[in-house]
């Protein structure tokens, strides 16, 4: 009953393609993440429309691009389509902080693993984790120091706004992390 | 010579490789700290290095003189999730990976409660959704216990529990029977947040009516109007009086004031009388003059 969906580049990149904002950052990255999606876990709380989950998902996913732009090129107006509140001012305060000392980091995410596991009952808010693994390179006035392999869990809440999804919270835990 | 000289070398080959391990930077990350906690790092080595504590919620970069421990005073690092630590000296570095958690105490709840109108006596239909935070506003993911309570205007309350999952808890719960503002709060330990609901009357339950002759007129007048849980409906909800005769037919819609609706009507002999709002339907008279 498991269903896969396996994502390569082509929706990310259709998707960012037409903002035209992250051209660079997806020239620059040869190998798309994998994406798989597990079926909803959302224990009765609100019925979720195939569009809905396929929104939420595409959205997430550009998300991360966004993110990984912004780091990279510590510009903070980056985040601004794909997060808001916490999410937004958490990672741009890091965008600033880089800044001031000399520091850019680059995430190169190497596959995603997803599950919607919450549409609030008003469907204000939906909440996914996502096992994510992915690279940070961190630079140091422009010198890298290491690219360092990472296995997370992501939590993350989306909240509607006027055309899309936007992340609201977006924070790691341990990956051995109590599963659902 | 060849044998004498052969245990010198590899003797210096090993001074060099353990002289050089002892100047390589070296640390010793804890696998995890809470959020905004006085913490230290052991390192190794010796001279001069930096340190650079990077995740997507938070960077650090200290100086560092190695073989000494780097300590970091209560709040400096607080944003939870993954960081990467790099310990670098020229182009020697050592790295890792370690966690920052929330501290496990909420300390704000970001709730949100729909609707914040809606009629009385309505089953599940007030729903309250809980992300539970810790002092940093990073999210507690472990289960946290958040009580929901929705009280209405006589100080009835409905009470629920619920365990949070990765930062959400979330219930439904029924409307009062009885009309008025209604508080919904959602507690996490010592930290609580209230959501006023108004609780409105719901359509009329019935509606009976009454006839009296006026002249040449008949005085219709209904019973005061309730909803099905006693409730007065508000003034304004239209209530339709309808007279038919011979194929005839005349329709008037009234709002009700003060509990009940009003309208006076010709007085037909034979006529039949009757009285509706939206979807509920009162009793029929045969008007015969008195």
């Amino acid at each position: 009953m498991i269903r896969t969906i396996l994502i390569r580049a082509t929706l990310i990149a259709a998707t960012l393609a037409l903002s035209g904002l992250l051209a660079q950052p997806l020239a620059a990255q040869t190998d798309a993440p994998s994406v798989q999606v597990d079926p909803p876990d959302l224990q009765g709380s609100r019925p979720l429309e195939k569009q809905t989950e396929a929104a939420v998902i595409r959205d997430y996913l550009q998300s991360w691009q966004s993110m990984a732009a912004a780091l990279d090129n510590n510009q903070p107006a980056l985040l601004d389509a794909d997060f808001v509140g916490t999410a937004h001012d958490t990672l741009a305060a890091t965008v600033d902080e880089q800044t001031k000392l000399g520091i850019h980091t680059h995430y190169v995410a190497r596959s995603h693993h997803l599950q919607i596991v919450f549409y609030s009952p008003e469907g204000l808010a939906i909440q996914l984790v996502d096992t994510v693994a992915y690279d940070e390179q961190i630079f140091d006035h422009d010198r890298e120091l290491i690219s360092q392999p990472v296995n997370a869990r992501y939590v993350v809440v989306l909240t509607p706004s006027e055309v899309r999804w936007r992340v609201r919270f977006f924070q790691a835990t341990p990956p051995a992390s109590p599963a659902h | 010579m060849i044998g004498v000289r052969a245990p010198v070398l590899v003797g210096l080959v090993l001074v060099a490789a353990s002289a050089a391990a002892a100047q390589s930077p070296g640390m010793n990350l804890p696998p995890s700290v809470t959020a905004g906690t006085a913490f230290s790092i052991p390192t190794s080595g010796s001279g001069q290095a930096i340190l650079i504590l990077a995740g997507p919620g938070q960077v650090l970069r200290e100086s560092v003189s190695l073989g000494q421990p780097v300590s970091f005073a209560p709040g400096v690092l607080y944003s939870a999730g993954r960081y990467v630590a790099v310990l670098a000296q020229g182009s020697a570095t050592d790295s890792g990976v370690f966690d920052v958690t929330p501290v496990p105490q909420p300390q704000k709840l970001s709730f949100l409660a729909r609707p914040s109108r809606l009629p009385v006596a309505l089953p599940n239909g007030v729903s309250g959704t809980a992300f539970v935070f810790d002092a940093y506003h990073n999210i507690i993911t472990t289960p946290v216990p958040v009580s929901f309570q929705l009280s209405d205007s006589t100080g009835k309350a409905q009470e629920r529990t619920v365990t949070s999952h990765d930062g959400v808890a979330w219930t439904r719960m029924n409307s009062a029977s009885k009309e008025g503002t209604a508080k919904f709060v959602a507690r996490a330990g010592d930290v609580a947040s209230t959501r006023v609901i108004d609780e409105v009357p719901g359509d009329p339950c019935s509606l009976t009516l009454i006839a009296h002759p006026d002249g040449s007129k008949v005085a219709l007048q209904t019973a005061p109007v309730r909803d099905c849980s006693g409730n007065p409906v508000p003034d304004g909800t239209i209530v339709t009086f309808t007279e038919a005769r011979d194929g005839l037919q005349s329709t008037v819609d009234v709002p009700i004031k003060q509990d009940v609706a009003r309208v006076d009507m010709p007085s037909w002999d034979g006529a039949t009388i009757s009285v509706a709002s939206g979807i509920v339907a009162g009793n029929e008279i045969r008007w015969e003059g008195r």
